[in-house]
């Protein structure tokens, strides 16, 4: 059993945790502000397949992920203008983004490589451990097992809880989703608010997407995220719309995927795809035992027109 | 307070003020000028223009024509941001604040100046904010503290935050919408307090009202409107407001005024004693209300009193069937209703007008006969069984409706938002009578309306009583329970805390009763039991 528990799957948690983390902090951000946003999952596809399509066009894996973002940021604005310029609703919105994503995706690759399904390898992100660091005492050998990628992940909740609630426009994004007209006899435009969170949401699905697709792997595979997008939702609502609380459920659903993989090695007993299923199945349960009435934001998922 | 000198500015004036939304000409030529430093009411029915014309002098709409002039200056405001900066603060009806935030979240949100960037980047400081929040309550006597969630204020609280707000945002002038409309009396009291100590601060202020005592109380000076034009004004400083001699005529007239006709009068009514209709015993939700025992007779309105959300909505539910009780019995004439549907509750003699009519009483979209003849499924007045309607029997039964009830409408196949919210009302009303009700339970019936509508919803409650029937009215309009209760009870947390006959009817006794600031209880309450006291002092 102590081979089992090791520092090696704590790192491995950390790592399966980033892809579910920054769709997360933009559903947040995106709820916050007053928008429901279910699209998540395509956003996260259109971030991975962008990121290798740009990083198979140009050669540059850097560029591939500016591409993931900006893939993200169309995803987000689409869904930005539907939602919030339109005011139309908001759930079919975000559901029309899922389908778009999935289709559109699925379908570029053979238009671009020519194939079905799986990509060839693309350039990936270099992922470098830090230097110095593996020299520090006792959290030297575990930092050790990660690159720049993935503290800059981490660094983003922090900015995200930070921006959100220490700030003033944390503040106003906050009274959107609490309170449209409120925020709007406060002298706040509700509409750009909700419209720049939105876009930003599509961006961090988008990078978690890309983290999956060309910093993990190097090739973009349809559907290939597997209803983690869905996961960092189930993750926003268990932590009750709050940074900290949702952080620590996607860790947990790390968790559930690395020990997943471990047990595959361990065992030859059980069924992998059961296994797999592990981190599903605790989002299921976790929903609909522990959270009793979630606590959403007072006014999320109603479209603001001025009176 | 000093007469206004004809040398200083106006702190506002209004001159020849037009506004036409379509057919509806809501401001005709208004002027206003009120001095600076003065408390001055505006005093009309719903309809009357009041709110338009605030909220042209505030920017949240233009006018067709006139001039807005503050302080001898001209200003023409294309926003409420603009409003602010001049120094305009509204208190709207409708509460502005953000449940979820602390009070000073809410006060400066939206406030911060400065680059996108800082915003983005410095952190607020909500510990300056919050002593400066403190600094301003204590000197005005708000007594509110900073750190502390909205949601977890009381109604009168907000009221003061809605007014700490504006006063943060530099608010030399304060516009009041009907501020007291959800308070208690003591609430009410403490409001004034902090008016007329902001009025000595030099604040000025307009106070939006159709109550009557409130203006008489607070107001420096007057002014009537009616169907969008002035139709007078009064000076109200200097009287001997005290004196009755002095206070009813100015009064009558000023009601005469504003509907432009005198206040049409209820009829006397002689006390009547029947038989228990409505009997309550240890009726509790588990929760929010009881457990409280309550006796209605025939020919009686036993109004209950309380602070929004003690268990007001609660008893009406239970009593209705809309909610489950965990303990005790509802007997209506003789029989033990607690387990019975609601349906079966209308069929023996339940009727009930709702408290949020929008929500439970009409559907908006539907016509004025679908929802004269909605809920009539066995025996109703127009069909021979449950699965066919007699369009025309409705036809007929909502024409009577309409007749009986005065609803001004067009025809009865118009949806129903297109009537005034004092036509729905009636409409409702007309249509709970119809159930020929043993007991009816009017929840806010004239709440928003105007004094007509009024009158005319409290006769056909005291009609009801006349023939024998039994009222429960909840009320949040104390002087509409002065008018037409025979009797009254105060909820509190859910519990009765004191019940007075309408001979003793005490203001300052159900203040307290309603706060829960009883050190001793004056009057022995009947109907209680120790236990309720206990939870009362």
């Amino acid at each position: 059993m102590s081979d089992f528990i090791t520092l090696s799957l704590f790192a491995s948690m950390l790592h399966l945790s980033i892809p579910v983390i920054l769709p997360m902090l933009g559903g947040l951000l995106c709820e916050r502000s007053g928008v429901v946003n279910i699209g998540l999952e395509g956003m996260m596809l259109g971030g991975a397949f962008g990121g290798v399509a740009f990083s198979y066009l140009t050669g540059n894996p850097w560029l591939g992920l500016a591409g993931a973002m900006s893939t993200g940021a169309l995803a987000g604005g689409l869904l930005a203008v539907m939602s919030v310029s339109l005011r139309g609703d908001q759930v079919i919105g975000s559901t029309a983004i899922n389908l778009i994503g999935a289709g559109l995706t699925a379908a570029l690759v053979p238009i671009i490589w020519g194939i079905d399904g799986t990509t060839p390898s693309v350039p990936k992100v270099p992922t470098p451990p830090l230097p110095l660091v593996g020299d520090l005492p006792l959290i030297g050998p575990l930092l050790a097992e990660f690159s720049l990628i993935d503290i800059i992940a981490f660094g983003l909740v922090f900015l995200v809880w930070w921006v959100l609630m220490r700030t003033d426009m944390g503040l106003r994004l906050r009274a959107c989703g609490e309170s449209a007209v409120a925020a709007d006899a406060a002298g706040i435009d509700v509409t750009r608010v909700r419209f720049i969170a939105v876009t930003l949401s599509g961006v961090l699905a988008a990078l978690g997407g890309a983290y999956l697709s060309i910093v993990t792997l190097d090739l973009f595979q349809a559907s290939m995220t597997q209803g983690r997008g869905f996961l960092a939702l189930a993750a926003m609502v268990f932590g009750k719309w709050r940074v900290g609380p949702a952080f620590l459920v996607c860790l947990g659903f790390g968790l559930a995927d690395a020990v997943a993989l471990r047990a595959q090695i361990f065992t030859d007993d059980l069924p992998h795809d059961l296994l797999f299923a592990l981190p599903y199945v605790l989002a299921l349960v976790a929903l609909a035992t522990f959270v009793g009435r979630a606590s959403g934001p007072a006014d999320v998922g109603k479209p603001f027109r001025r009176a | 307070m000093s007469a206004p000198s004809v040398h200083k500015a106006a702190a506002i004036r209004l001159t020849g003020i037009d506004k036409r939304f379509g057919a509806v000409h809501a401001n005709r030529a208004i002027d206003l000028s009120v001095a600076p430093g003065s408390i001055h009411g505006l005093l009309g029915e719903n309809g009357a223009g009041k709110s338009t014309l605030m909220k042209i002098l505030f920017g949240m709409i233009h006018a067709d024509e006139g001039r807005v002039e503050i302080d001898g200056t001209p200003v023409a405001f294309r926003s409420s941001a603009e409003a602010l900066s001049a120094g305009i603060g509204m208190v709207q009806q409708h509460f502005s604040l953000i449940p979820a935030f602390s009070v000073v979240e809410n006060l400066i949100m939206g406030r911060a100046r400065g680059s996108v960037l800082s915003r983005l980047t410095r952190k607020l400081d909500l510990k300056a904010a919050a002593e400066r929040a403190q600094e301003l309550s204590d000197r005005f006597g708000f007594g509110i503290d900073p750190l502390a969630k909205v949601a977890t204020l009381s109604v009168g609280a907000r009221q003061k935050v809605e007014i700490l707000k504006a006063l943060w945002g530099g608010a030399r002038t304060l516009v009041l919408d009907e501020p007291t409309a959800a308070l208690s009396p003591p609430e009410a009291d403490e409001l004034y307090a902090v008016l007329h100590r902001l009025r000595s601060e030099g604040t000025t202020i307009v106070l939006i009202s159709h109550k009557m005592p409130e203006i008489m109380h607070l107001c420096d000076r007057v002014t009537v409107l009616r169907d969008g034009a002035v139709v007078g004004e009064a000076e109200l400083a200097g009287q001997a407001l005290d004196e009755p001699a002095v206070r009813q005529p100015i009064e009558a007239a000023l009601v005469n005024m504003m509907i432009g006709r005198d206040k049409p009068e209820l009829p006397e009514r002689a006390p009547l004693e029947g038989p228990v209709i409505l009997d309550i015993r240890g009726l509790t939700d588990g929760t929010r209300l009881g457990p409280i025992d309550l006796k209605v007779h025939g020919g009686e309105i036993v109004a209950v009193v309380g602070v929004e959300g003690n268990g007001q909505s609660e008893l009406v539910e239970l009593l209705m069937g809309l909610r489950k009780a965990r303990d005790g019995m509802i007997g209506i004439d003789n029989h033990n209703v607690v387990d019975w549907p609601t349906q079966r509750r209308l069929d023996a003699g339940l009727a009930h007008i709702s408290e949020d009519r929008h929500a439970t009483g009409v559907a908006d979209t539907m016509s004025l006969i679908d929802n004269a003849s909605i809920g009539f499924v066995d025996g109703a007045p127009f069909s021979g069984s449950p699965l066919s309607l007699s369009q025309k029997q409705r036809r007929i039964f909502t024409e009577v409706l309409i007749e009986q009830h005065k609803v001004r409408t067009p025809s009865p196949d118009l949806p129903m938002a297109s009537l005034s919210g004092g036509n729905q009302q009636k409409l409702v009303v007309g249509r709970e009578l119809a159930r020929a009700p043993r007991l009816m339970i009017a929840a806010q019936p004239t709440r928003g309306l105007d004094i007509g509508s009024t009158v005319a919803v409290q006769d056909a409650l005291l009609r009801l009583r006349a023939e024998g029937n039994a009222v429960l009215l909840l009320s949040l309009d104390l002087n509409e329970v002065f008018a037409i209760a025979d009797r009254l009870v105060v909820l509190r947390k859910g519990r009765i805390v004191g019940t007075m006959q309408s001979a003793d009817f005490d203001i300052d006794q159900i203040g307290r009763w309603m706060s829960g600031a009883v050190e001793h209880v004056a009057t022995k309450p009947e109907e209680t039991d120790p236990q309720t006291l206990e939870a009362a002092s």
